[in-house]
């Protein structure tokens, strides 16, 4: 169920700890935890005064050790809490990798249904804000390719509380990554009510006639502006938030491909292998005789993510997507 | 029993023992509480154990089963280990307990269906709390940990029991895994394997500390070096660390120093990296000889041991040959687990694959 009617104007970074507070208070099962996020809130002040209101038992600073804190939640989700971990970037994501993939993703399937591990990896990911190396990476591919795990990317703050609240009462493992880029860019009137957003489902932003972009995260503001620019030159764009990057939403995607007839993706990440990559695959196998054009990506090379005064190169602007625009639909 | 962890301190590299090789107590005020029915139960068990494992090894080569690591020599752990264990408690295991997963309510059955690559046989369906196998090494002691966190924030009375290998204490989840039980206080017993090899990698070139049982003064818990082919010491030891761990006192690691006597796995052979005067000095610790001297002195044993492993050996065979009956995956078991909730497109690919399947049957 989606929307509410107390409203109050929130930023994402507002919405998420909204969906955090209801949870917690709702469910006394579910414990957030990780560097940095009880006393102080989390380095972007996400879990701020959560540990003050439910306790150091539920809300909680842990050790720094990515692999034990995604490990531990693997235990603890096992027995019956809901934990939520934080990790404090995208490129810290890394050394947990061996636990996420070789144990979060997979404790259901490997005690066929015995054990579950309903837990939310939280982090911040993308880049765009001058950061040190390792804090701007989009790995949403890396993790999307790995089965048994949903990964979830919202674009509003709107999404983000409907989206996290869906992750925190499913029983599967998430990756719930968030566009730090606009964590207090976009301020939007959220229920403060309890809502949920389904995972596993895009939404048509704007719907249009001539060509299919789809994005997700803090691209969706920048697709928006070129939009503006498409407008202009008198192109009708149709816009699709992914909203979940695994379990992709084929059918969403490939209708609105049949209808325009282009597509073209728009993404953070390096370009080869990539959820564009993805995209064009469901293009060819749903929509291949509507195709009136290439599918295009427009994504980062695929080159370390450049320091703060080289990363102007790698960034997806609304001037590039607006050229790739205009080039497919002018092919 | 009076078991004191400072009375073992294993900076000074100090060995916790109650009975020599010969199956004489030496150390009776550290007896723990056994009565002579549990003792003789407990020799029962490690020759199950050893026969069942024994076999196992013999099907894998017969090429009735896949890799199988085997546990000969190192049975005492792990049937202590099921002694210690109530059945609330958790079981976190490596992959070399075999008669701690029998204790817990596994089958061997099961274990000998995980072994010829069926699933079904992780899922340990009937036992109460315990964990399927980890491959990776030393990743389930976060694991242990988080359930240590659960337990103490639903304010219940069980207890973890984690186990690892030597290798597996230079993995950084070990480390991370200890600090994090320290500093939350989790009722985990660490159980660390130490058999003297990481396949081919003798201990004095895993680590420099003295022993393993000294790095958790590190950590901040009480550590405890035992003589693992001791049944009565690494009962005292197990016993005392999860009475220790019951009443919130935080973990405890304890090291079984004992040898694995058989190869790493069925791929493995260890005649290309141990002598022959190691294996036999091992032999005389053995942990089941050393108990049947106890009991054979004290009258306690009365069984034809012979008898006892026809009919124990009559029983592996009955659940191998169950294990080998079984039918394989189907197509749903592939897609059934991976989620909790299936999402489409799984269910999309399962039809794309049932379509193939079809064409298959047509062209017959």
């Amino acid at each position: 169920m989606e929307g509410g009617t107390k409203m109050s104007v929130m930023t994402m970074v507002q919405a998420i700890n909204n969906a955090m507070d209801i949870k917690l208070a709702e469910d006394s099962n579910v414990v957030i935890y990780g560097e940095d996020v009880g006393y102080e809130g989390g380095v972007f002040r996400v879990t701020e005064g959560l540990q003050q209101k439910y306790g150091e038992n539920r809300v909680f600073d842990s050790p720094l050790a990515e692999s034990a804190i995604v490990g531990t939640a693997v235990g603890m989700a096992i027995a019956g809490l809901r934990p939520i971990v934080e990790l404090q970037f995208d490129g810290f994501t890394y050394p947990a990798f061996n636990q996420i993939v070789s144990h979060a993703a997979r404790m259901h399937n490997r005690t066929r249904g015995k054990f579950k591990t309903p837990m939310v990896i939280r982090f911040p990911y993308g880049g765009g804000i001058n950061a040190l190396e390792h804090h701007s990476e989009s790995p949403e591919a890396t993790y999307g390719h790995i089965p048994g795990l949903k990964v979830v990317i919202p674009s509003t703050p709107h999404d983000a509380k409907g989206l996290l609240i869906s992750a925190i009462e499913s029983d599967d493992t998430i990756i719930f990554m968030e566009p730090k880029r606009i964590y207090r860019a976009i301020k939007q009137e959220v229920s403060t009510e309890k809502f949920s957003i389904p995972i596993g489902k895009a939404k048509v932003v704007t719907p249009g006639t001539d060509i299919t972009v789809v994005a997700y995260g803090a691209m969706i503001r920048e697709v928006q502006k070129a939009m503006v620019m498409a407008k202009e030159a008198g192109i009708s764009v149709e816009l699709i938030d992914l909203r979940t990057i695994y379990p992709i939403d084929r059918e969403t995607i490939a209708q609105s491909i049949q209808k325009t007839g282009r597509v073209l993706t728009v993404a953070e990440s390096p370009t080869s292998f990539g959820v564009g990559a993805e995209i064009m695959a469901i293009a060819n196998e749903e929509a291949f005789l509507y195709l009136e054009a290439p599918p295009r990506r427009v994504n980062g090379f695929d080159t370390i993510i450049p320091l703060a005064k080289g990363e102007h190169f790698y960034m997806q602007t609304p001037e590039k997507i607006f050229y790739e625009i205009e080039r497919t639909v002018r092919f | 029993m009076s078991l004191k962890f400072e009375n073992y301190n294993p900076a000074e590299d100090k060995l916790f023992q109650i009975m020599d090789n010969m199956g004489v107590i030496i150390n009776p005020s550290e007896m723990p509480d056994i009565s002579d029915a549990l003792a003789v139960k407990a020799y029962k068990d490690m020759l199950f154990s050893r026969i069942a494992d024994a076999m196992a090894v013999s099907f894998q080569r017969q090429g009735r089963m896949y890799t199988y690591p085997s546990n000969y020599g190192q049975e005492a752990i792990a049937v202590a280990a099921g002694m210690a264990m109530r059945e609330e408690d958790w079981m976190v295991p490596a992959f070399r307990e075999l008669a701690a997963w029998l204790a817990k309510g596994a089958t061997l059955k099961e274990i000998f269906l995980y072994y010829m690559g069926n699933e079904e046989g992780s899922a340990f369906k009937n036992a109460k709390h315990l964990l399927p196998f980890s491959v990776p090494i030393s990743s389930q002691f976060p694991h242990a940990v988080g359930i240590g966190y659960a337990i103490n924030q639903h304010k219940k009375d069980e207890v973890v029991f984690a186990f690892v290998g030597d290798g597996g204490t230079s993995e950084g989840d070990f480390s991370e895994a200890l600090n994090f039980a320290a500093v939350w206080k989790v009722p985990v017993v660490f159980i660390v394997q130490n058999n003297q090899y990481a396949i081919s990698v003798p201990i004095r070139k895993q680590t420099k500390s003295k022993n393993i049982a000294v790095k958790a003064m590190a950590f901040g818990m009480p550590g405890i070096k035992v003589d693992g082919n001791d049944i009565f010491a690494m009962y005292a030891a197990l016993k005392h660390a999860a009475d220790y761990a019951r009443t919130k006192n935080g973990p405890v690691l304890i090291e079984g120093f004992t040898y694995r006597r058989g190869a790493h796995t069925t791929s493995d052979d260890p005649t290309k990296y141990r002598t022959k005067e190691e294996e036999q000095e091992w032999d005389a610790k053995d942990p089941l000889k050393r108990l049947k001297f106890y009991l054979d002195s004290k009258g306690l044993w009365t069984e034809d041991e012979e008898k006892l492993t026809e009919q124990y050996k009559q029983e592996v065979e009955r659940q191998f040959e169950e294990a080998e009956k079984t039918p394989p995956h189907t197509l749903d078991d592939v897609f059934k687990y991976t989620h909790y909730e299936m999402p489409d497109e799984l269910r999309r690919q399962k039809v794309e694959y049932e379509k193939f399947l079809q064409w298959k049957e047509g062209r017959k």
